[in-house]
């Protein structure tokens, strides 16, 4: 990969105004995704890791709502296009997918009709026929088994996993260099699920296509993600490529998601340990560190300081944390947890002190 | 839908026949009747006869021969009152539902979209004014201010300027012109008001979210995606309101004095003539059943997944 | 109480529920039936928790629900503690009730949001008149929410106030409130957060250690699953394909669906993920209401074989390692190994 990124996104943030006052989704969050990379978004529901990527594309825009940042794509900012030129970019260079493809899907117009809707919108002058020829060919390409047969038919005549597959096809029509997917395996069984992801990672290569794929699940960004960032309350709290954050992620947070859920390549009987407490209020966010909250290892330092995102050493400037823990004790902390040790035993190990998290 | 009409007749037979206010053959016969003209009448009419007789006349009459019955009042045959009447009717419902859906779409689609700006406040504040307001009471307001007999700003024809369509085109429409407005007017309002809720609510659906992303302008967004599916309930409310009117817009007919099977209506019930108020009913009936089915018809039209 | 795990509490023997499919009414009559449970046998041990798994349309749920009898089975035997309820009528149900409880999967949708968390819990005392004393009463319910980690101070707060997690535990204290037998767990993770899951997931865990409690577990999740249950049965529309113990049913899957399932899950781990196999079965489930016939899992199986899986029925039997599977070309180990992240052969 060489040359300027596809996408550069800089300081986002992005604020709702409501009753309750001011919500912070997204606080300040910058990436860059590279031509044909699959940048994994991970975190739990409050996260920001949808509204973000919604933001990139106007799709948050409202009266209520305030976009701060640089989001460069193509050497433009979207956030400043104007909304005609936006639009062109929407569903064309950039396209995106959903969560539940039913919803997602218009269900009074066939879904041939929707994806033509989609080609014709972005290219001037093609005819209906050739919109038409172009949508059969997408439903091929993306595994509809008779595309011709099946493209007069409405949604709700498709299962789960072909709604996904129209979906995709609807975002491959007009060659899209990025494909944003948000949750797009949750509704979906994990046979099904496999397909899908299978699916896109087909075309990530095969189109040399970007992905940006948001989930909650460790597990599928760990299939498919070539980088992937962890959010909690609306930032970046670690980013690095895949091998690295599974073996040896250096933020207390993500060892909470990663020791949280159980998986089946680890001893069955192993032990759940749960993120203490709860997710933090975005309207009121907690002083310094946001994660001070829930963390262990606090510090009275960590109250007060909110940590960058910075290299989690000299040397290794591709993965960052958002951390005030010394690297060494983040080190020796991961590998006592990792080895079955709870959070007392690992911080007397790492000779750090331990606060115990009241649910 | 036959089993519908036949309750319907024998609920309205029964109030109207059983447990009459005033005799009809007293009625018929005048205020010096004597006893034997009366009882002759009773028996001309058949009400001398046990009710379910009557009633097994009356439904016999309408199944073989699509006869209703003669009027009390004026000897003549029901059907064919109602038949003379039904095009003013017509005209009247057809003219109003056209103008309140012009007016009602695009106030509706505007309130959603710009939904807690002054347009929308504005709107759904007159239109709250519009569906409070009484019909009645707005036809002589209008016809107060705004007809050509006694109104203050000549501007319409006023009440009982109604001529039938094959007659003069130009002068039926001038003299409906009045009356489609006041009673579209609470419709147009009402409608409006629906379509704003049902439009809101579809552009927080996840396909209009999915319009978005595909790049397609705002305008086709909110039109072709989000009013499509936004109408499904006013699909319903428009067929059964039709249906209605149908049966007889009594009050706006009787204010402008339009020859409709409204006006029929209440020329009959302030006659005591039973026997076209139970037409009346049966129609008005019919309609809505009819109206009814259209409704399902075009619930499968408008949405896909209806149909099997 | 002994939790042996040796003897049957509930024991299911051809349990069948067929819902009519609602056609429209030119076509009134000729409408078909979905087989959401067609002929499932299986027996519930005291003090083990049974998962059920499959995924969407496999019938788990209503096998739930049937055993619940908050659905009438369409036939079939239901023995609960030595005695068939699969045919008692709604006032001999009502003591059941107090053995067998349920916890649902939306903890958002399951509990009236008018009232406080003390009455809700309190509810299962009043429904069966247990507990009359209003301040013993309260005790009790305090106890409860202390038991299953909510702040007994919030007895009048209501469910709003709660997050996920939090309503979840209320859900559980209302389960648990009369000491039953039996507690069915509907998905009662999947609307919850990562983090927040756990915490449920080691909850359940604990309370019946405590109680001594008998649980049927139900997720599409495997990975929970593996983690919660002591033997598991797998679904696949409206039949279950295998039964055995956890160990041998991850560590070597006899059904080819089981083994598409697990191979299926997704591992977060980027270096096995990159290096195992995986079978990704085609096609979608079919529709319950016209189920393939023969073997229902011919139609996406990879080892099918025309003329004997279309043709044959395949019996529930003991396979190699001790799973009973129902299939007439089982995975062998060698094919286990390949494609399945948990494989000990």
């Amino acid at each position: 990969m060489t040359g300027e990124p596809l996408l550069s996104v800089e300081d986002l943030a992005v604020r709702f105004d409501t009753e309750d006052g001011v919500v912070h989704a997204v606080d300040g969050i910058s990436y860059t995704v590279d031509r044909g990379q699959v940048l994994g978004l991970v975190g739990e529901s409050g996260s920001g890791k949808s509204v973000s990527s919604m933001s990139l594309m106007g799709l948050t825009a409202g009266r209520r709502t305030t976009i701060e940042g640089r989001v460069m794509f193509e050497g433009r900012d979207l956030l400043t296009l104007p909304g005609s030129e936006v639009r062109a970019i929407r569903g064309g260079a950039i396209s995106m997918i959903f969560q539940d493809p039913l919803s997602s899907l218009h269900p009074f117009y066939t879904i041939g009709r929707q994806l033509i809707e989609g080609v014709r919108a972005h290219q001037d002058g093609v005819s209906k026929k050739a919109a038409r020829e172009r949508a059969i060919e997408m439903l091929g390409l993306v595994g509809i088994p008779d595309p011709r047969g099946r493209v007069d038919a409405y949604p709700h005549e498709f299962s789960g996993g072909m709604r996904q597959r129209v979906m995709i096809a609807m975002a491959l029509v007009n060659e899209p260099k990025l494909l944003i997917a948000d949750e797009p395996t949750t509704a979906l069984d994990v046979t099904v699920q496999a397909q899908i992801l299978a699916l896109i990672k087909r075309l990530n290569e095969e189109l040399d296509m970007a992905v940006i794929l948001i989930t909650h699940d460790l597990g599928v960004v760990a299939e498919i993600a070539d980088e992937v960032a962890v959010m909690y309350a609306g930032r970046i709290v670690e980013q690095a490529k895949p091998e690295a954050l599974f073996e040896a992620p250096e933020h207390p947070y993500t060892w909470g998601l990663l020791r949280s859920i159980p998986r089946l390549d680890t001893p069955r009987d192993q032990e759940l340990v749960p993120v203490a407490g709860r997710p933090p209020s975005l309207i009121n966010r907690p002083s310094g560190c946001h994660f001070h909250t829930r963390c262990p290892y606090v510090r009275e330092a960590h109250r007060r300081i909110d940590p960058p995102l910075e290299p989690v050493a000299l040397g290794q400037e591709d993965h960052v944390v958002r951390c005030l823990l010394p690297h060494e004790t983040r080190l020796e902390l991961w590998r006592s947890l990792e080895s079955g040790a709870d959070a007392a035993a690992a911080g007397r190990a790492a000779g750090t002190e331990v606060t115990e998290i009241k649910a | 839908m036959g089993v519908l009409l036949l309750i319907i007749s024998a609920i309205t037979f029964l109030i109207f026949y059983a447990l009459p206010s005033t005799d009809p053959a007293q009625l018929r016969a005048g205020r010096s009747g004597s006893p034997e003209l009366i009882a002759s009448i009773r028996h001309n009419l058949g009400l001398d006869k046990p009710i379910y007789v009557q009633y097994y006349r009356y439904v016999k009459g309408i199944v073989l021969h699509f006869d209703f019955g003669f009027s009390y009042q004026t000897d003549a045959p029901v059907r064919q009152q109602i038949v003379d009447r039904l095009p003013a009717t017509i005209s009247l419902t057809v003219g109003a539902v056209i103008l309140w859906l012009t007016l009602a779409f695009p106030v509706g689609i505007v309130s959603a979209v710009k939904r807690r700006s002054l347009v929308d406040r504005a709107a759904m504040g007159g239109a709250l004014l519009a569906i409070s307001a009484p019909v009645y009471w707005l036809g002589l307001v209008a016809l107060y201010l705004f007809s050509n007999d006694i109104g203050q700003f000549k501007i319409f024809d006023g009440a009982g300027t109604y001529v039938p369509i094959s007659q003069n085109v130009g002068t039926w429409f001038s003299s409906l012109l009045l009356p489609w407005m006041v009673l579209a007017a609470s419709f147009a309002a009402f409608y409006a008001r629906l379509l704003r809720s049902s439009l809101t609510e579809v552009l927080h659906e996840d396909y209009i979210r999915t319009a978005r992303a595909k790049g397609l302008s705002e305008r086709t967004v909110i039109l072709r995606h989000g009013v499509r599916a936004a109408i499904l309930p006013l699909v319903t409310v428009l067929g059964l309101d039709i249906g209605i009117l149908l049966g007889g817009a009594i009050l706006t007919e009787s204010v402008f004095n339009i020859p409709g099977i409204g006006r029929l209506a209440y020329d009959a019930i302030k006659a005591s003539d039973y026997a076209t108020i139970q037409g009346t009913v049966l129609f008005g009936a019919f309609f809505i059943i009819v109206a009814n089915l259209i409704v399902d018809i075009a619930y499968a039209v408008v949405d896909p997944r209806v149909r099997y | 109480m002994t939790a042996d795990r040796q003897t049957p509490l509930i024991e299911v023997r051809d349990l069948v529920k067929h819902f009519p499919i609602r056609s429209g009414f030119l076509d009134r009559g000729k409408g078909g039936v979905v087989h959401a449970v067609d002929g499932v046998s299986f027996d519930v041990m005291q003090g083990e928790t049974l998962g059920l798994v499959g995924e969407s349309g496999c019938g788990k749920s209503t096998t739930a629900r049937l055993i619940t009898r908050l659905l009438d089975p369409t036939s079939g035997s239901i023995r609960f503690d030595g005695r068939d309820i699969a045919q008692l009528s709604r006032k001999e149900l009502k003591p059941l009730r107090r053995d067998m409880q349920m916890i649902f999967q939306d903890p958002y949708s399951s509990l009236n949001p008018r009232k406080t968390v003390g009455s809700i819990i309190s509810e299962p005392f009043l429904i069966h008149g247990m507990e009359k004393d209003d301040a013993k009463r309260r005790k009790l319910v305090e106890e409860l929410m202390d038991q299953v980690g909510l702040n007994p101070e919030h007895y009048n707060r209501r469910p709003h106030e709660f997050s996920g997690g939090q309503r979840q535990r209320i859900g559980v204290a209302r389960a648990i409130a009369l000491k039953p037998k039996v507690v069915v767990a509907d998905e009662p993770v999947s609307a919850l957060d990562v983090s927040i899951q756990a915490q449920i997931l080691n909850l359940l865990r604990e309370l019946q250690r405590d109680l001594g409690l008998t649980i049927i577990f139900i997720a599409h999740d495997l990975s929970v699953v593996r983690h919660m249950c002591d033997r598991i049965a797998v679904m696949y529309l409206g039949k279950i394909v295998e039964l055995a113990d956890a160990d041998a049913l991850y560590g070597h899957p006899r059904h080819p669906y089981t083994g598409a399932l697990l191979s299926s899950v997704p591992v977060p781990d980027p270096v096995l993920a990159r290096e195992r196999k995986q079978t990704v079965l085609g096609g979608d489930v079919p529709s319950p209401a016209n189920p393939p016939k023969a073997c229902r899992f011919h139609t996406r199986c990879p080892k099918a074989v025309d003329g004997t899986c279309d043709v044959d029925e395949p019996q529930l039997e003991v396979k190699e390692g001790g799973n009973i599977a129902a299939c007439h070309f089982p995975l062998a180990d060698a094919e286990v190994a390949a494609a399945v992240p948990t494989s000990e052969v």
